[in-house]
C-alpha cells in the first residue's frame, strides 16, 4: 500500500519541518472593531489540535491567520522561525465550511492541486487513484463535481487537500450541516491523515465533535485564546468560567 | 406588409437558387466576423478576467472606461481605423485599408470591450467563491485568472455570442475600413447598404431576413454545443 | 490547467495564420479607383470593368463614395484613380498636386425628380434655374445631398444663379440629407420631395415611387465626368503604371465604346467624350 498522506519531504528527510507554527502577538482588526487578539499561540506536530469556542469567538479568523490568508494587523506567524514562503504555502492546505470544487471532474480536482505541487504522470494517477479511495469517490471519479452531494464534495475537498500530502491541514468547521454518515466519513478521513502524520488544525463549535477528535484544545472567547490545554485535561477541569459554561452546555457570550 | 412577404419569398429563393453572390458575401461576413470574435476573446477574456482579480490604483476608472467602450460607434470606430490605415497614417505602410483584414480589425475594436466588460463581471461574481481555496492551493494570479475563466467558460460563452451580434450587425466600420467592394469587402450588411442605394429595398430587406437566419443559426449552433458540453462536463 | 491555455494559445496562433496568409487582398495585381456612387449604383462599372480585367489581367477595385469623400481619400494616398463629377474640385485636385492631370472621361446630364403632383408646377421645363426658383417661391421640400458631391456641388452653383440663399433656410423646406444619391432619393420618394440627380442613377433607381422627371434639357444641367491619376511623387505607394493602364484604357477606343455601349432598360446612361467610331456606333 502506498504510504499517501506522509508530508512531502517527510520520507527523504531534505525538507525542514515547517513546524512549529507560532503566532505572537497577533491580532486582527478591522474598522469596525476587533476580531482577534492579541494571541500567542504555538502549534506543533502532536496530534490533532481543536480551535473550539463558541460562534463568533473569532476562530475562523485566527485559522486564516495562521494559514496566510488574512494579513495580522499586528503580530506575525512564523513556521519553525521562518516566514510565510512559496514552499511552506504548498505544505499546508485548508478545507473550508462550504466546499468549493472546481466545475470539472472529480478526479480533475484532485489532479489540479498536485500539478500545483509538481506531480506529474504514474506519479499523479497513482495519488489520484488512492485518494479517490480513500474518500470513498471512486464510482465519482469522471462525473462533474459539481453534481455531488454536499457530504461528497467536503469529502473531495479534503481529499483534494491532502492527496500533495501537507504537513499541516486547516480545516474551518469542515462537518457542520453535514448529516451523520457524512459527518462519520469526513471523521475517518480525517483520522487515516492524522495517523500518517499530517498536523490537523481544526476550528469546531460542536463540542462532542471535539471530544472525538482533539489531542489538544485551544479554547476561545471574544477574540482571545481563553485556554490551551491537552483534550483530556480540558474536558475534565477546564480552568476557566466560560470554558466550565461551554463544556456544560451553557451559551457563552 | 405585403412588402414583407414579398421580401421573405425573395430570401428563400435566392438561398434555394444556392446564388453564388450571395454566397460568397455570406462567407466573407462568417469569416471576417467569426475571427473577429475569437480574437477579441482571446484578447478580452485575460483582459476581463486580469481587471477582475487584480487590484490596482485607479481600477474603477478601468472599469467604467470598459463598460463605456462598449457603446462605441462603429462609424467613428471606422474612421479612427481609416486614420491609421491610410496611406496618410501611421500604418499605412501595412497596405491593409480595403482589405478584409482592415475590417477584422475594425470589428475588433467594437467586439473587445464588450467581451472584457461582461467577463470582468463574469469572473468578479465567481472570483469571490473561489478565491480563498485557490490562495489556499497556492494558485498565483494568472493561474487563478485561466482557473476562473475555464470555469466560467459556459457564461463566457454567451459574451462570445454577444460581441457576435454585435459585429455581424455593424456597417458603419466595416464600410469605411473595407471600402464595400464588390468581391473583396463586401459583406451582408454593406450589401444591403448597396442595395438600399439603389432603391432595391426588396432584395435588401431579403438580404437583411437572411442575415437575421444566419445569426439565428450561429446562435442555435452554439447554444446546442454548449448544451452537450455542459451535460459532459469533464473538464 | 495548463491544457486550456495552451489550446487557446493554439486558436490564436491559427487565426492569425488565416488572418495573414488567407485572403488579405493584396495578393493580385490590382488598382483602387476612388469613385461616385452615381457611376456605381447606375451600374457602369459592373459592365466596363470585367472588360478591363480580361484585357489586362488586373483587377479594378472600385471604392464608391461621394465625390468629396473620394477626392480626400485620393489627398490621403488611398486611391491609384479618382473618377468623380465635380470639376471645380477635379482642377483644385490637380492644382494642389495631389492629381497628374484631368481627363474628361464621358458625361451625362442632371434632372429634376419629384412628385408627379408638382406642388410648384415646374414639370416640363428646361430652365433649370427658373424652376428652382419656383420651388422656393411655394416652399415645397427640395432634399440637398449636402456632401460636397459633383450633384451636391452642382445644385449649390444653381441656387446661387436662382439668387436663393438655401443655408439660411436649411432645415425648413430645403434639407440636407448629407448621403448618397440612392439615399437621398429613397427619402425623396419617401417624402415626395424635389431633388437633382444624375440621369445615370435615376434610371438605374428601382425605387422611384411616384416620382418622376420634371426639368431636363437644360445646358447649365450638363454633367462632365474626370479621371485623374494620383501622383505618385506625392504618394509613393499608387500603383501610377497600372492606374495609368486604366485611365488609358478608358480614355481610348475600348473603353469609350464600352462606356456607349452601356444600357438600362434600352437606355444609354453614359455618353463618351470621343465618338467612337466602327460598326457598333
Amino acid at each position: 500500500m502506498v504510504d499517501l498522506a506522509l508530508p512531502r519531504g517527510a520520507v527523504a528527510g531534505q525538507q525542514l519541518p515547517i513546524l512549529p507554527l507560532t503566532a505572537s502577538k497577533l491580532s486582527f482588526a478591522t474598522s469596525t472593531g476587533t476580531w482577534v487578539g492579541p494571541i500567542d499561540l504555538t502549534i506543533d506536530q502532536a496530534g490533532v489540535t481543536v480551535v473550539l469556542g463558541p460562534n463568533g469567538a473569532g476562530k475562523s479568523v485566527l485559522l486564516r491567520l495562521l494559514h496566510g490568508l488574512l494579513e495580522p494587523t499586528t503580530g506575525e506567524v512564523t513556521w519553525n522561525g521562518r516566514a510565510m514562503d512559496r514552499e511552506i504555502r504548498l505544505r499546508q492546505a485548508m478545507v473550508f465550511q462550504s466546499p468549493v470544487v472546481l466545475r470539472r471532474s472529480v478526479a480533475a480536482n484532485l489532479r489540479y492541486a498536485l500539478r500545483i505541487r509538481g506531480y506529474r504522470g504514474a506519479a499523479l494517477r497513482e495519488r489520484v487513484d488512492a485518494w479517490l479511495s480513500h474518500a470513498d469517490l471512486v464510482p465519482q471519479g469522471r462525473r462533474p463535481a459539481t453534481v455531488l452531494s454536499g457530504g461528497e464534495k467536503q469529502r473531495l475537498a479534503i481529499a483534494r487537500a491532502l492527496c500533495g500530502g501537507p504537513d499541516v491541514l486547516f480545516l474551518d468547521e469542515p462537518a457542520a450541516n453535514l448529516d451523520g454518515a457524512s459527518v462519520i466519513a469526513i471523521e475517518k478521513l480525517l483520522q487515516t491523515a492524522r495517523d500518517a502524520g499530517t498536523k490537523l488544525v481544526l476550528v469546531t463549535h460542536d463540542l462532542n465533535q471535539a471530544r472525538r477528535l482533539a489531542d489538544d484544545v485551544v479554547f476561545m472567547v471574544a477574540g482571545q485564546a481563553r485556554e490551551r490545554a491537552p483534550a483530556s485535561r480540558f474536558f475534565d477541569q477546564p480552568q476557566s468560567p466560560e470554558a466550565q459554561a461551554f463544556i456544560d452546555g451553557r451559551i457563552v457570550l | 406588409m405585403q412588402d414583407f412577404g414579398d421580401a421573405f419569398g425573395l430570401a428563400f429563393d435566392l438561398i434555394l437558387q444556392g446564388d453564388p453572390d450571395l454566397a460568397e458575401i455570406v462567407g466573407l461576413s462568417l469569416r471576417v466576423t467569426l475571427i473577429a470574435v475569437a480574437a477579441s476573446c482571446a484578447i478580452g477574456f485575460p483582459l476581463g478576467a486580469a481587471t477582475a482579480i487584480m487590484r490596482f490604483p485607479g481600477r474603477q476608472g478601468v472599469v467604467i472606461a470598459m463598460n463605456a467602450l462598449m457603446g462605441l460607434p462603429p462609424v467613428v470606430v471606422g474612421l479612427l481605423v481609416y486614420m491609421l490605415l491610410s496611406n496618410a497614417g501611421p500604418l499605412g505602410v501595412l497596405q491593409l485599408l480595403y482589405t478584409p483584414t482592415a475590417m477584422i480589425i475594425a470589428q475588433c475594436v467594437l467586439v473587445i470591450p464588450i467581451v472584457a466588460a461582461l467577463t470582468r463581471q463574469t469572473i468578479e461574481d465567481l472570483a469571490a467563491e473561489y478565491d480563498e481555496q485557490l490562495r489556499s492551493l497556492g494558485v498565483g494570479s494568472a493561474g487563478q485568472a485561466a482557473t476562473l475563466l475555464w470555469d466560467a467558460r459556459f457564461s463566457l460563452l454567451t459574451t462570445a455570442l454577444a460581441g457576435f451580434g454585435r459585429a455581424i450587425a455593424e456597417v458603419g466600420a466595416v464600410i469605411t475600413v473595407g471600402g464595400n467592394i464588390d468581391h473583396v469587402t463586401r459583406v451582408m450588411t454593406t450589401a444591403i447598404a448597396v442595395e438600399t442605394s439603389k432603391g432595391n429595398l426588396g432584395l435588401a430587406l431579403a438580404l437583411g431576413i437572411i442575415l437575421i437566419l444566419m445569426a439565428m443559426i450561429v446562435n442555435g449552433l452554439v447554444m446546442t454545443l454548449r448544451t452537450q458540453w455542459m451535460s459532459r462536463a469533464y473538464g | 490547467m495548463i491544457k486550456p491555455i495552451f489550446r487557446a494559445a493554439i486558436g490564436v496562433a491559427f487565426m492569425a495564420g488565416v488572418l495573414i496568409t488567407g485572403s488579405t487582398g493584396a495578393a493580385e495585381r490590382f488598382v483602387i479607383v476612388q469613385s461616385t456612387t452615381s457611376t456605381q449604383n447606375a451600374g457602369l462599372f459592373d459592365h466596363l470593368l470585367p472588360l478591363f480585367e480580361k484585357a489586362t489581367g488586373i483587377e479594378v477595385r472600385v471604392v464608391a463614395v461621394g465625390t468629396g469623400q473620394a477626392l480626400k481619400n485620393a489627398r490621403n494616398g488611398d486611391g491609384d484613380v479618382v473618377l468623380v463629377h465635380a470639376r471645380t474640385a477635379e482642377d483644385s485636385f490637380v492644382a494642389e498636386g495631389w492629381g497628374i492631370a484631368r481627363h474628361d472621361v464621358m458625361s451625362n446630364d442632371f434632372v429634376v425628380v419629384g412628385p408627379a403632383d408638382d406642388p410648384a408646377g415646374v414639370s416640363g421645363m428646361r430652365d433649370s434655374v427658373a424652376a428652382l426658383k419656383k420651388i422656393a417661391a411655394v416652399r415645397a421640400v427640395f432634399l440637398s445631398r449636402g456632401d460636397e458631391s459633383g450633384t451636391h456641388s452642382k445644385e449649390r452653383a444653381l441656387w446661387v444663379q436662382a439668387g436663393v440663399d438655401v443655408d439660411a433656410v436649411s432645415g425648413t423646406w430645403y434639407r440636407e440629407t448629407g448621403a448618397g444619391m440612392g439615399a437621398t432619393l429613397n427619402t425623396a420618394t419617401g417624402m415626395g420631395a424635389y431633388t437633382l440627380t444624375d440621369r445615370g442613377t435615376w434610371i438605374s433607381f428601382n425605387n422611384k415611387g411616384g416620382q418622376t422627371v420634371l426639368v431636363e434639357g437644360d445646358k447649365r444641367l450638363f454633367n462632365p465626368y474626370g479621371v485623374i491619376l494620383v501622383n505618385p511623387v506625392r504618394h509613393p505607394r499608387v500603383r501610377a503604371e497600372d492606374g495609368q493602364a486604366f485611365i488609358d484604357w478608358l480614355l481610348g477606343p475600348d473603353g469609350q465604346r464600352a462606356i456607349a455601349d452601356y444600357r438600362v432598360d434600352g437606355q444609354q446612361l453614359f455618353f463618351p467624350v470621343r465618338r467612337p467610331s466602327g460598326p457598333n456606333s
